[in-house]
């Protein structure tokens, strides 16, 4: 069992990582809805200009028939003009890199940018697709009934459960 | 050698008879006694009908055999099986065969086909008109004399009433009972349910009460003009019963039958588009239902009848406004009328009349009774038992009846005719096909 | 039995027959998310991957080029494929029965049915024949029903007009032979609007239309006095030759919506029709073209709302994703 994760020390390695990007001016993309509350912290804290996009990733899921449709659907909205952009792709957890593919296929059914980083709060491994971030606020190692959470999005908080079956 | 039926309850209205009696036939078919011996009897065969009612073979006012012309429908010889099995001993059908009947030769060609099976007797209608098309007169003094009792142009209306007229003057010529459907064909329109509130809700298109009362209207003032005596059919709203009472009241020879459906079902059966439930005349609202068992109560309606349609399964596998209208109703016809008994609208004897002699009354047969002399067309059944309808145990060829999955109570265990056993329930024959 | 028809065991939503049996929630729940839809018309590329691999049939017996055109456009958004089949009246007068054109569609792997038909009660009668994984739509059967009409008109509604709660609601035109009215009526009823009436000739008025739970007036002024939302029915020609109305000018005059009958509803009133209009019949062209009319609007929503009751149908329960990453 992992201990608490600080939070505060993780965004802060994701910032420090993307330090060296922002002289391509990236467009920053927060993925719903914990990407999205870490995305607002990182585009504070790294002062990018342009305003933040989201993503609601549901329309693009690989996982549709079985699950169905959430009505709870909130829209994807971008902005600013993806086509020969740098992107910076902003997830609260990376873990099957199922949402990241997903992520990227409506991405690229708005324009083709010209490259897009992945930066994510926690990496917690068990890759089933050969997707990998560029910037990680911190490594953790999960069983396989355990499940981490992003609690916020006043306070963000990160919670380890226990998920039965 | 006779056969004895003892043990059982015998009801035989015609004759008030109401109480335990044994039943003596002689081996020629004929009642020889009724409670005691007859002189010099030996029983050769003995049914037992202890718990068991014994009443006279029923006797349907319309059951259509689909034959000739719809044999893909249904045979007489399978709806006679169907018929004997479900205690019905004498049916009526009418003339819509194809082709119709309406001559002497497709009366008897019926009639003996029926007879070959030696099961439940068929009495045809005749037509009214040629070939139904209600223009010239059929020949109706042949088709008597071959047997049919009585005419009718069936669910084709006649709508030039001067045709109409004549038609009932030359059949009161004759004596003739004309059968009537009454319906105003205009009203009518293209209506498959009762013009209210199901029809509304479902959107399809109504018949409103006013097409059977204009129609009853119609009719009874000819009746009146001509002397003619008639048979209304299907009666299936308050209004028009309310109207054939008045009628009754001033000495009009009317009668009336309803179906057994009619009494049971309304509008709101049809839940779903349930096509089972698509008939004609349509069934109506609540207060309708409640007014035709009024009427029957009262007497005003003389018989329940089946008005058997049996169909292919195709029939009934359309949208409902394209389904054929018509249900399999040999097999319900007693356990529907039985169920008035159970809701204390009628009492048993009652019931039985309304299946036996009073229809045997209104086509003027000799069936219905069974006093000393008459033929031994019997039904015994079993009060008691209780059953499910269940459409691979009809031995109907149609299955078309709502009534699949409905619990009955009394049931059918023998059927005779002229003192032969046509019928005997078995138990472990559940499923026949 | 509705509920059984159109809801699968878990009480998903199988198929759409009709509005009747619908709860409020799962009305509001269509709207909702038909609301994430129309997001995907304004963008570039107007195409969502989410039925990708699903065959739909548009299975019309009654032919409707603008109806059918919809529902091809909602499925070819949602990356299904599309077939498009008119079944004129002359292939099955060649006897092929109704279900049986259903089952060789089957043979061909259809997963969803759109179907029109004239005779009521068509889609359910397809519905109880069909195996558990394919999809029926009922996109108009005779008088009955054309639920997807009546949720589009219900999410033009709410767009225009928020809560349905405080909303006085006037129906106008031939109610008796309309499918469209009905599952209009069903839902505004499902929805609690505070009043809704129906306006037209006694000759086409259904019988007993109240219990339906409207109040008929044949005077149309009254009928629309400070009414919110005006929902105007086409009113087809034929119906002078049954002897239900006499003449176009008569039905004009009478129940026509004019700028003057306009004016007796609300003032922010808004007007709608399902379209195709018979201008100069049952619509006046100052009030179809005016400020108040939202009829344009309608036929985008309609794409919005069809494609949302495809992928609710389609797929899996309505529960939010477990475990996705």
């Amino acid at each position: 069992m992992t201990a608490a994760v600080d939070v505060e020390a993780a965004l802060a390695r994701v910032v420090e990582q993307l330090q060296p990007m922002l002289k391509r001016q990236p467009l920053m993309i927060g993925i719903h809805t914990g990407g999205v509350w870490v995305a607002e912290r990182l585009h504070q804290d790294l002062e990018l200009k342009e305003p933040l996009g989201t993503l609601d990733i549901s329309f693009y899921r690989d996982d549709f028939t079985r699950i169905g449709m959430n009505p709870q659907v909130r829209t994807s909205h971008l902005p600013v003009n993806v086509e020969d952009r740098h992107l910076i792709l902003v997830d609260d957890v990376l873990h099957t890199g199922r949402t990241i593919r997903a992520a990227l296929n409506e991405i690229f059914d708005y324009g083709r940018p010209a490259s897009v980083a992945l930066a994510c709060l926690i990496e917690r491994g068990g890759r089933e697709l050969p997707i990998e971030p560029q910037a990680v606020g911190e490594h953790i190692k999960l069983g396989k009934n355990q499940h981490v959470k992003l609690l916020g999005p006043e306070k963000l908080e990160l919670r380890i459960q226990e998920v039965n079956g | 050698m006779g056969l004895l039926i003892k043990g059982g309850h015998l009801i035989d209205p015609a004759n008030g008879v109401d109480g335990k009696k044994d039943l003596y036939v002689d081996d020629k078919g004929f009642v020889a006694g009724v409670g005691t011996a007859p002189s010099g009897f030996k029983a050769g065969k003995t049914i037992d009908a202890g718990g068991r009612i014994i009443c006279p073979g029923l006797v349907d006012l319309r059951a259509r055999l689909r034959e000739p012309g719809l044999e893909y429908k249904a045979t007489i010889e399978s709806e006679v099986h169907a018929a004997v099995a479900a205690g019905i001993t004498t049916l009526c059908c009418p003339p819509d065969t194809h082709p119709v009947i309406d001559t002497p030769a497709m009366a008897q060609m019926i009639q003996s086909r029926a007879w070959r099976f030696g099961l439940a007797f068929i009495h045809p209608l005749g037509a009214l008109t040629q070939n139904l098309e209600g223009k010239r007169l059929a020949d109706m003094e042949a088709l008597d004399e071959a047997g049919c009792v009585g005419v009718t142009n069936g669910l084709v209306p006649v709508t030039d009433t001067l045709v109409m007229r004549r038609a009932m003057e030359y059949a009161a010529t004759l004596d003739l009972t004309v059968f009537l459907h009454a319906e105003d064909p205009w009203l009518r329109n293209h209506g498959c349910v009762h013009e209210g509130e199901v029809g509304t809700r479902l959107g399809l298109p109504g018949i409103p009460e006013a097409a059977e009362t204009v129609g009853v209207a119609r009719d009874l003032a000819l009746i009146e003009q001509t002397g003619c005596r008639a048979h209304f059919c299907n009666l299936s709203s308050r209004r028009a019963v309310t109207m054939i009472a008045e009628a009754q009241r001033q000495g009009l020879p009317v009668s009336a039958d309803v179906t057994a459906h009619h009494l049971h079902l309304t509008e709101h059966d049809i839940g779903d588009f349930n096509t089972q439930c698509h008939v004609r005349p349509p069934l109506r609202s609540k207060q309708d239902r409640q007014g035709l068992r009024q009427a029957l109560k009262r007497g005003v309606i003389g018989a329940v009848c089946s008005d058997h349609q049996p169909h292919e399964p195709d029939a009934k596998l359309a949208p409902f406004a394209q389904s054929e209208p018509g249900m399999s109703a040999l097999e319900t016809l007693l356990p529907l009328t039985l169920r008035l008994v159970d809701e204390n609208l009628l009492t048993l004897s009652e019931a039985i009349a309304l299946l036996t002699h009073k229809p045997a009354q209104i086509i003027g047969a000799d069936a219905g009774h069974l006093g000393v002399g008459a033929t031994a067309d019997v039904c015994i059944f079993d009060p008691n038992a209780h059953w499910v309808l269940a459409g691979d145990a009809l031995i109907s060829r149609g299955r078309n009846t709502p009534f699949l999955g409905w619990e009955f109570r009394g049931r059918v265990m023998h059927t005779l005719i002229g003192g032969r056993v046509v019928y005997g329930h078995r138990p472990e024959a559940a499923s026949r096909r | 039995m509705k509920r059984g028809l159109q809801f699968d065991d878990a009480g998903r939503l199988r198929h759409l027959l009709t509005i009747e049996g619908l709860s409020r929630q799962s009305i509001l729940e269509i709207l909702d998310t038909a609301e994430s839809f129309i997001s995907v018309g304004e963008r570039e590329i107007k195409k969502i991957p989410l039925l990708r691999g699903k065959t739909v049939v548009n299975l019309f017996f009654e032919s409707s080029t603008r109806t059918r055109t919809t529902f091809e456009i909602a499925a070819k958004r949602l990356s299904a494929d599309v077939i498009n089949l008119n079944v004129s009246a002359s292939s099955t007068s060649k006897g092929e029965t109704l279900l049986d054109t259903i089952r060789n569609l089957e043979a061909m792997h259809t997963d969803l049915f759109v179907v029109r038909h004239a005779e009521s009660g068509a889609a359910h009668l397809i519905a109880h024949h069909v195996p558990t994984h394919v999809h029926i739509i009922n996109a108009g059967d005779g008088r009955h029903a054309h639920p997807t009409q009546g949720l589009l008109d219900m999410f033009t509604i709410r767009r225009y007009k928020g809560a349905f709660e405080k909303l006085k609601i006037a129906i106008v035109g031939d109610i008796l032979h309309s499918r469209v009215a009905r599952s209009q009526i069903h839902a505004l009823n499902a929805l609690g609007v505070k009043e809704l009436r129906v306006i037209a000739p006694k000759t086409l008025l259904p019988t007993a239309v109240e219990n339906l739970g409207v109040r008929p007036c044949t005077d149309m002024g009254e009928g629309l006095d400070g009414v919110d939302v005006v929902m105007m029915l086409r009113l087809q020609r034929e119906r002078m030759q049954g002897a239900l109305i006499p003449s176009e000018q008569e039905y004009f005059n009478l129940y026509g919506l004019t700028p003057v009958k306009l004016a007796r509803a609300a003032k922010d009133a808004i007007v709608m029709h399902p379209g195709p209009m018979n201008r100069g019949l049952e619509i006046d062209s100052a009030v179809a073209d005016g400020s108040q009319s939202v009829i344009l609007p309608q036929v985008t929503y309609g794409i919005a709302v069809r494609m949302a009751v495809m992928a609710l149908i389609m797929g899996g329960s309505a529960e939010p994703a477990k475990g996705r990453r």
